[in-house]
């Protein structure tokens, strides 16, 4: 592994662009005039550590906020607007809340496991952070098997579920756990399936190469205006749903019928840690999906952070949009939504993309268009419970 | 349209229409309708029943119950409790000595209202009667429940004038009836 | 086998009510419900009390329509005493039970969305069009749920112009959310995979069990009791009753909405046909004031009404004492309950929460 030297500040240019990367270089100019050079190697490392974890959970706690007063919007009230205007500090309210309940564990629960299992579920939805492009040489580490990483390091999180399902003794819990594991394991397969066609345009793992392979023309040469990248980008984005437990697959914390799934048993700041994870989850996600389809930081003319987090805001709205509309999937629909519609899309868009590698004009989207269209159709005339039946009332008198 | 996915795709468009008008639109057609209690408040509607309260004309010792004690055994839930005034004599002055309400067990039907021969006790507005304690705060003693004509009046006007106009003619039918009564014994003491 | 408790205190069971279900993996393979969790006397209570009290009780047996028990009540007691109620308190009771089957609609469909998992949003666009209703309730009645207004042939106040000016409006307004509310959800494929062909009731099963209401008319029956007994005026109003095909769970649902457009167009009727006069019959007036002088003629009486839930029956013995001998509620939670396990049998387990809310059950009348 070579240990490269963080750039200082002589020779990067002052831009709106590269404002972050600028303040960093220069506190390791300014610290550089009296530490060595691998204590500044681990100075550079600390600083992104420590700015990822305070931007974590900062994140998770606005995005609590911004989801109660979307979704209050949504049903026609307002959000939270008593404690600070406009309910600002409400996330320092809940976390004062949570800080000081008291933490239950049941009699006869594993206490090790149960335990353990909050904590190693707030591990990776923090490791995946290292890899997410916040912007123009903003990586935090620049792997170069970064997206084999980030779905590497995702696919941990289906065992702390279970561990704390498992751990509670609980019949809810153990129904909820099981419902989880089977969820997110199947989900998993679309998921890396539809993220192949990035990596054949792109020609490489890493999500710096990535983003880049996205500029072109005014930086909008982005991977969904191609027809393999709008299929890639829905189910990317639908198996990302699924793998935060968001509704409409929130399953796992149905809390209509199994009060609350894997975290019935969980009170106090072990279920503020699994809350975290869930919310930092989907910002990651959403980030992701935002990198490798919808172009990352690249865009005309905001500074490069700037896109990125605009994107990502939206594409979190639109999951809180889905949260508000749609009533909850059950579980074998779940399970066969994604292997018998989404797995085989996802093949089909392989092939798309192998047909776009050829050619790119004209003709290319109308056979995309084509083999979609027949896909499609055969697709859902084989799925025959997901389309709804033509009813008709009678009406006497 | 038959599309797969159309009807969630329409959905969709649903909230977000709601989401937009809830900015621009007034609460009557599509806005945010929250009364952002207690700095704002709603106004009751007149007819709106909540716990009893006795009605005094002028002075609270002008006051209409004759403590019959009609309304305590027809109230169903039992949480009227009167005892009438006795005078110096002993005998029944028409008056209540005490009359206690227990908010905790009223249940605002109105059967009171309905009853009371005298048109003395009503169901007030106030709602925000809660107390710390139960038997201290809830317990309603007859000082607590009297309330003016006025205040009658100001919640619920067409009632009270209704009343005021019955007891007006009452009154003026019982003077008329006492007047050539007057004049007959003021004639046959002169004729005497 | 995996017996699990549904219990009281759960956020979807509408009320306390238990299932005690015994599943093998998801599949449920028995079903038991357990209920009087809510049980207050109400019928020991009101063998005590004179017959008009009654009436204030009554409004909590189903406290979400408040007024069909009124109404059911009402009916019941003017069968035994034999007395006539006049054409305008007549209209106005028609316009009040069906305002009440709206408001009972609208909270069923937006629960059992809610159960489903639509996190609030249905649930709270349908309470918004259900709080205009509750408002006029509020300046009629006096107030919004527990209304006690019918009374012995008549009802207790007048419905002035404004009153019948705001009902006007807001059945003008009305479609427009049903329209939205179609938009939203009933050709949501989400939606529909989660509630056809779920909790299937054939209509001879419904029929020999004494099912009765929407759950009945979703499988396919004809029998409403506006349309059979023609209690009220209601054989003056034109209007037609929506019929189910298949008994499932989406058939209960949307034969639901069908009845509000229905219960619109009698609305619409009965205010441009009611007339002017007296809300209640003179001779009738003096058991408002004096409740213990009724003494109603010794004898037996059966009335119903076509509740939203189904038929709501009261059964009074009188033995010519100003306290009824016997008083029972026929309710149709309750009735419509004892199928709960056949239509649950072999399905999974979150469609058992589905189903019992399609049922359209409230704790306080099934326990009374």
């Amino acid at each position: 592994m070579t240990i490269t030297i963080p750039p200082t500040i002589r020779g990067i240019e002052f831009s709106a662009d590269m404002l972050f990367v600028t303040a960093k270089a220069w506190i390791l100019t300014l610290l550089g005039r009296f530490l060595p050079d691998w204590l500044i190697v681990l100075a550079s490392i600390t600083i992104s550590g420590v700015v990822i974890l305070c931007l974590g959970p900062l994140i998770m706690m606005y995005l609590t906020l911004l989801e109660r007063k979307l979704i209050g919007r949504i049903q026609n009230r307002y959000g939270p607007n008593r404690v600070g205007k406009w309910g600002l500090l409400q996330p320092i309210a809940d976390g004062i809340k949570m800080f000081t309940k008291e933490d239950i564990v049941p009699a006869k629960a594993d206490k090790v496991v149960h335990l353990l299992a909050p904590i190693a579920i707030v591990v990776p939805a923090l490791m995946i952070f290292l890899v997410v492009p916040f912007g123009e040489r903003m990586t935090a580490v620049n792997l170069n098997i970064g997206l084999l990483y980030f779905i590497a390091v995702s696919s941990i999180t289906i065992l702390p579920i279970f561990m704390g399902s498992w751990a509670s003794r609980n019949k809810y819990s153990l129904l909820g756990g099981m419902r989880t594991a089977a969820q997110m394991i199947s989900y998993e397969i679309p998921m890396t399936l539809a993220v192949v066609p990035v990596i054949m345009m792109s020609q490489s793992l890493s999500t710096n190469t990535i983003v880049l392979t996205q500029e072109g023309s005014y930086d909008m040469n982005w991977f969904i205006f191609t027809p393999w990248g709008i299929v890639g980008f829905v189910i990317f984005f639908l198996c990302a749903t699924a793998e935060c437990n968001r509704p409409p697959f929130d399953l796992p914390e149905a809390e209509s019928e199994l009060v609350a799934g894997f975290h019935t048993e969980y009170s106090g700041m072990k279920f503020a840690l699994f809350y975290m994870a869930e919310y930092m989850n989907a910002f990651t996600l959403c980030g992701i999906a935002v990198t490798l389809f919808l172009g990352g930081w690249q865009g005309p003319f905001f500074p490069s952070w700037l896109w990125f987090s605009g994107k990502t805001f939206v594409l979190i709205c639109v999951m809180i949009w889905f949260r508000g509309t749609f009533p909850r999937f059950r579980v074998d629909h779940l399970m066969g939504f994604a292997w018998k519609f989404l797995l085989p899309l996802t093949l089909i868009n392989i092939l798309l993309t192998a047909l776009w590698q050829f050619t790119s004009n004209l003709a290319a989207w109308l056979w995309s268009i084509l083999i979609l269209g027949v896909s499609l159709w055969t697709l859902v005339k084989l799925n025959r419970t997901f389309v709804p039946e033509k009813r008709h009332y009678l009406l006497e008198s | 349209m038959t599309l797969f996915g159309w009807g969630v795709l329409k959905g969709m468009g649903v909230t977000f229409k709601n989401f937009l008008t809830s900015y621009f639109r007034k609460p009557d057609e599509g806005g945010i309708f929250t009364v952002q209690y207690p700095e704002e408040r709603e106004g009751t509607a007149e007819n709106y029943r909540n716990f009893p309260f006795l009605v005094y004309d002028g002075a609270p010792e002008k006051i209409r119950c004759v403590a019959c004690g009609i309304c305590e055994r027809e109230c169903p839930p039992k949480c009227i409790h009167i005892e009438m005034e006795l005078d110096a004599a002993g005998k029944p002055a028409r008056k209540p000595a005490v009359f206690d309400i227990d908010y905790g067990l009223c249940m605002n039907c109105g059967m009171c209202e309905e009853v009371c021969p005298f048109d003395s006790i009503f169901m007030d507005h106030a709602f925000e009667v809660a107390a710390p304690e139960r038997q201290i705060g809830l317990v309603r003693h007859k000082k607590e429940l009297l309330k003016s004509n006025e205040y009658f009046r100001e919640i619920r006007p067409a009632l009270a004038s209704a009343i005021d106009q019955k007891r007006k003619a009452v009154e003026e039918k019982k003077k008329a009836a006492a007047q050539p009564a007057s004049s007959q014994s003021s004639g046959g003491t002169g004729s005497l | 086998m995996l017996e699990i408790n549904f219990g009281p205190q759960h956020p979807s069971t509408h009320g306390v009510f238990r299932m005690t279900v015994q599943l093998e993996g998801e599949k449920i393979c028995g079903l038991k419900p357990v209920f009087g969790y809510l049980h207050r006397n109400h019928e020991q209570i009101a063998e005590n009390l004179p017959y008009a009290a009654i009436m204030t009780y009554t409004d909590r047996l189903d406290y979400v329509n408040a007024l069909s028990n009124n109404f059911g009540y009402a009916l019941t007691v003017e069968k035994l005493a034999g007395l006539e109620v006049p054409e305008r308190a007549q209209y106005i009771r028609i316009i009040m039970a069906e305002l009440a089957r709206i408001v009972n609609h609208i909270a069923v469909i937006g629960f059992m969305l809610n159960d489903l998992g639509a996190f609030f949003t249905p649930l709270l666009y349908a309470f918004r069009e259900r709080e205009r209703i509750l408002d006029l309730f509020e300046a009629v009645t006096g107030s919004r749920l527990m209304n006690n207004y019918f009374c012995f042939s008549g009802v207790k106040r007048d419905l002035t112009d404004a009153n019948l000016a705001v009902i006007k409006k807001m059945i003008l307004k009305f479609p427009a959310f049903l329209e939205e509310f179609e938009a939203l959800l009933t050709k949501n494929e989400i939606l529909c995979m989660r509630c056809q062909n779920i909790g299937i009731l054939s209509g001879e099963t419904a029929t020999n069990a004494g099912i009765t209401g929407p759950v009945l008319r979703a499988s396919g029956v004809n029998y409403d009791i506006r349309k059979v007994d023609r209690y009220g005026i209601y054989d003056r109003f034109d209007f037609k009753i929506p019929l189910g095909q298949k008994g499932d769970v989406y058939d209960r649902f949307y034969v639901r909405v069908l009845e509000i457009r229905e219960s619109l167009k009698i609305l619409d009727q009965a205010l441009t046909q009611i007339p002017q006069g007296e809300i209640i019959n003179k001779k009738s007036l003096s058991i408002l004031k004096m409740p213990r002088n009724f003494k109603p003629p010794v004898g037996e009486a059966y009335g119903r009404v076509e509740s939203p839930k189904g038929e709501l029956g009261f059964y009074v013995v009188s033995d010519g004492t100003p306290q009824p001998w016997r008083y029972h509620v026929r309710a149709p939670s309750l009735i419509n309950l004892t199928v709960l396990e056949e239509m649950c049998l072999g399905q999974k387990i979150a469609d058992a929460i589905i189903i019992l809310g399609s049922i359209d059950i409230v704790l306080g009348e099934t326990d009374r």
